[in-house]
């Protein structure tokens, strides 16, 4: 698809000589004077085109070049790809021409206004003049829209009204009969047989009612051809163009040629509503009309997906036309509710569901209308059948994303149905992850905030048994060949999956709502059994965003949660620390010092055992910082001096058992940094408990040994190695003066993390030199 | 509304590095507003920028969802259009960036073999529809410019791309177009092109 060729030829155009592009110009007007539009002219416009846009500075044209190209932009008699392409050259080369194009066009917004309406205003007459040639008006009414758009202050009360009434024109009073195709009849048939057929259904059924863009017929008239134009724009005209008070008098009387008129107040005496307020009334009627259309069966797949599309549509105009006039609930709800009963449990009209769940969001509490049924579906159903369906997925979570406040107060099962909810991002991680970012913080409830974050940490597993599910569905257990044609390894998963001993685990996976218990006993097991779609390019990519989630999580969590919940978020850190951040134990652990104590069984037993190390060596230094710096008396005061002495003799044993120094040793293989920071927990606790002071200091007279045996000097560099003796010699002098170490090994005002330990920015090390280079100008002078 | 078309490239360049994408085609519909302060020099430099940004990001999304899929790609030729577009895989995702895109818009990407179109729309935009309109578009243009093939006339002939949006999507606007109002203006896109 994309050669060399096209790569060389996009080169030339850009790197085309200024002096060369000139003279190209100048051969480009010669053509255009000539009388005949020759294959050359069009060659040599499509590459002047081609060079004007390949660049990212505007290329200046020559001026009388320029003005050719607008006149000829401008006489009706030219063909249309000269039009097309001249429009283009115009647009994408050097701006000034713009400018010329529209006259006296400046900076100045108010100018560009004036111009605007100007503009506008030809619009509108053009759209008020009844022109043989419609083309016209089909361009001219996306155009209307755009500015109206964009500039919806622009258009006067009077143009307001003009288009109002002309909309409705089209809308709701377009020609019912077919429109005479090019061939119809010949010089020999008669007007009998020229009449034009009727037009059709989608399903093929003769229409009775006004015309709809489900309305088939062989060709169109142009008043047809306006009416599909005007729904397209609809949506957006009621939306942006700002309403006003005042009624019109002059509204001009026609024949209301509808069969079915409906039977209410509003649309019988509509001929005296004014113009705004009548488009909004056919508006409407368009709507339902459309969701009836919408029940047949289409004959063509085209059909099919535009009714989709159309229900879409038509349900949103009148979420709006109901927002704008509350009168209109009552006569919409039928008509949605009707529709929800349709489509309900229908997979393929999945996506149609959103806006009826947005409507019945706005409005049900006025029409005292009991909505549970549609959320009970929407959140409880959708998610788990249709996850891997991109286009849902996204609208899904737009829709929750804009109404997440309301649907947090208001609907009960939203926040329970977060394990369906993150069945899409499980299956779309890549796609979803920016909206999940902020969607996250509204499905967080305090009582299944730790079930939550259970399921964000197996998200991975959660996206491997989604896959698992979906191709147990599709293939056979008798069908080997096609089972084992998908990989040794899936296939073993998918055997596990089909067990009826590992129902159970994986029944708990892909639950669809919350609340029936934190998180499964035997989940290593489901991480052993799955550990083989560990690869698989959507759980690698789920994996990828779970940190991001987390980040999130503990950042709204730590906001707003209690006592009783940090304890709760801790004991799931240590459990399952291998998989979350060092920083988000900090925080929370800063926010309460009291956990320390609360946990310290947990915690003592997690950083007692070295194995830690080796596993989760950040996590574990992390431990033993906070470890230092929270477990204290002036934190808590339930700390204890034999808490003090069982976290310290713990360390100690910890410390001693990896600094041993044996011929035969393997190089370590935790970094230095571990060493330092537990050498200074050390120090801090012992600080606390001075009793402890003379074992620390032997302890700490050690690690010059260590650092400076072998397989230590082997792995670790110079600068490292220097640091530990170092820092270990500060520490030593430091505990001779220990009220003075006291107040240095305090916890930091700031609270900062285990800093790289030759941070000479943070304070630690800083006052420790300090304090060093003083003990050692005054050594001979004090007491040993 | 839509704010942009782009047809991009989603297969290594030699001459970009490996996340760039090389935009072929680009048509935005404007007027853009909030760029009051600068010239117009500076706003379609700015514009060429953007539109850069939503072609890396869709080149990113496309490659991802390949990723995941862990389909097999394959290569159609010329007179396989139909089937190329079935195996094509789509999707959307919002722009996040709110300095270069104010309005929270939508990218539809629809990637055929290495090639993207791409359709930047508006907030609250019928995106059911956007993806019909995309896909017809995207099927014109694998008709009309040979796209299956290896030529590079999709560069000189864009003229027929702005001739196909023209009708299917004047002025950004999407369509309800039902088989006989889509087959109507098939006929006006042929006879252009045949031209």
């Amino acid at each position: 698809m994309y050669a060399a060729a096209t790569e060389s030829l996009i080169k030339q155009a850009r790197e085309i000589k200024e002096e060369e592009l000139q003279r190209f110009c100048g051969r480009i007007f010669k053509l255009l004077h000539t009388k005949d539009v020759s294959g050359d002219t069009v060659d040599s416009l499509q590459r002047l085109n081609l060079i004007v846009s390949a660049t990212k500075y505007a290329r200046e044209l020559p001026s009388d070049l320029v003005m050719k190209l607008q006149t000829l932009l401008r006489s009706s008699s030219c063909p249309e790809q000269l039009q097309v392409l001249t429009s283009s050259i115009i647009r994408e080369s050097f701006p000034s021409s713009v400018h010329s194009l529209c006259s006296d066009l400046s900076h100045d917004s108010r100018t560009f206004s004036h111009v605007a309406s100007v503009v506008l205003a030809q619009v509108s007459h053009i759209l008020e003049s009844r022109l043989s040639d419609g083309q016209i008006s089909r361009h001219a009414l996306p155009i209307l829209s755009k500015m109206s758009t964009v500039y919806p202050e622009i258009l006067t009360d009077d143009q307001v009204n003009l288009v109002s009434r002309k909309l409705v024109d089209w809308l709701r009073y377009a020609s019912m009969q077919q429109g005479a195709s090019m061939s119809s009849g010949g010089f020999f048939s008669g007007p009998r047989t020229r009449q034009p057929a009727p037009l059709t259904e989608v399903d093929g059924v003769v229409t009775g009612d006004f015309f709809t863009v489900l309305c088939l017929g062989q060709s169109y008239t142009e008043d047809q051809w306006m009416n599909m134009y005007t729904f397209s724009m609809i949506k957006s005209w009621l939306l942006h163009v700002p309403s006003y008070a005042q009624p019109c008098n002059d509204d001009r009387s026609e024949v209301d040629s509808s069969v079915m008129s409906m039977v209410s107040a509003t649309s019988s005496s509509s001929r005296l509503l004014p113009p705004k307020e009548r488009l909004r009334e056919k508006a409407f009627e368009y709507c339902q009309r459309l969701i009836e259309q919408s029940d047949r069966k289409a004959l063509k797949k085209t059909d099919t997906e535009l009714q989709k599309a159309c229900i879409v549509e038509s349900v949103s105009i009148m979420d709006i036309i109901c927002g704008e006039d509350p009168s209109y609930v009552y006569r919409a709800f039928p008509c949605i509710k009707a529709l929800y009963g349709r489509l309900n449990g229908d997979l393929a009209y999945a996506r149609a569901l959103l806006p009826i769940a947005q409507f019945y969001l706005n409005h049900s509490e006025i029409a005292a209308v009991d909505s549970e049924a549609v959320f009970c579906q929407l959140f409880s159903h959708c998610p788990a059948e249709q996850f891997n369906e991109p286009m849902l997925a996204f609208e899904f979570v737009q829709f929750c994303l804009l109404n997440a406040s309301v649907l947090q107060d208001r609907v009960a099962n939203y926040r329970q149905s977060f394990p369906n909810i993150l069945k899409f991002l499980a299956g779309n991680s890549s796609g979803l992850i920016a909206e999940f970012v902020e969607l996250l913080p509204s499905l967080i409830a305090s009582d299944t905030a730790i079930e939550l974050l259970h399921t964000i940490l197996d998200l991975p597993c959660l996206a491997a048994a989604l896959d698992l599910q979906q191709r147990s569905a599709c293939y056979q257990a008798s069908d080997r060949s096609a089972w084992d044609q998908q990989g040794a390894k899936v296939a073993a998963c998918l055997d596990a999956f089909r067990q009826p001993s590992y129902r159970g685990l994986f029944l708990y996976i892909l639950r669809p709502e919350a609340g029936t218990g934190d998180t499964i006993d035997r989940l290593k097991m489901l991480h052993e059994i799955l550990a083989d779609m560990a690869e698989s390019p959507r759980v690698v990519q789920c994996a990828q965003v779970v940190p991001v989630l987390l980040h999130v999580y503990f950042n709204t969590v730590t906001q707003k949660a209690d006592e009783k919940m940090m304890n709760q978020l801790l004991l799931v850190l240590l459990e399952r620390s291998s998989l979350v951040f060092s920083t988000h134990l900090q925080a929370l652990c800063k926010l309460h010092p009291p956990l320390i104590v609360d946990q310290s069984r947990e915690i003592l037993e997690f950083a007692s055992s070295p194995a830690n190390i080796y596993s989760k060596e950040d996590f574990y230094t992390h431990v033993v910082w906070v470890i230092g710096e929270y477990l204290s008396v002036s934190y808590d005061p339930r700390c204890t001096v034999e808490l003090i002495t069982s976290f310290f003799e713990s360390l100690e044993a910890v410390l001693f058992e990896i600094t041993q120094v044996r011929q035969s040793a393997s190089p370590p293989s935790f970094s230095p940094r571990l060493i330092t920071v537990l050498m200074t927990t050390l120090a801090k606790l012992a600080t606390r408990s001075q009793d402890l002071i003379p074992r620390v200091s032997l302890c700490l007279s050690k690690m010059r040994t260590f650092a400076r045996s072998a397989p230590v000097m082997t792995c670790y560099s110079e600068e490292d190695t220097e640091e530990i003796i170092t820092r270990a010699h500060e520490l030593i002098n430091l505990l001779k003066l220990p009220n003075v170490a006291q107040f240095v090994l305090a916890p930091s005002a700031g609270g900062d993390g285990p800093r790289w330990h030759r941070d000479t920015n943070a304070s630690l090390p800083q006052g420790m030199r300090a304090v060093s280079g003083l003990l050692h100008r005054h050594s001979s002078s004090l007491p040993t | 509304m839509v704010s942009c078309f782009l047809i991009h490239t989603v297969c290594p360049v030699s001459a970009l590095s490996a996340a760039e994408s090389r935009i072929l085609y680009a048509r935005v519909f404007g007027p853009e507003t909030g760029d009051a302060d600068f010239t117009p020099e500076q706003r379609r430099l700015m514009q060429k920028e953007k539109l850069h940004v939503v072609a890396r990001q869709a080149r990113s999304a496309v490659a991802l969802s390949r990723e995941a899929s862990g389909g097999l790609c394959v290569e159609a030729v010329l007179g396989e259009e139909a089937a190329a577009l079935g195996e094509a895989d789509s999707g959307m995702f919002s722009l996040g960036n709110a300095e270069l895109f104010p309005h929270r818009s939508v990218v539809l990407w629809l990637g055929v073999q290495s090639l993207a179109f791409s359709l930047v729309c508006r907030p609250h935009e019928n995106l059911l529809l956007a993806e019909g309109v995309l896909r017809n578009i995207a099927r014109h243009c694998l008709e009309e410019l040979r796209l299956l093939g290896p030529g590079a006339e999709m560069l000189l002939k864009s003229d027929r791309v702005d001739a196909l949006l023209h009708r299917l999507l004047p002025h950004g606007q999407l369509l309800f177009l039902n088989h006989r109002f889509a087959f109507a203006l098939d006929k006006e896109i042929a006879s252009y092109v045949s031209k």
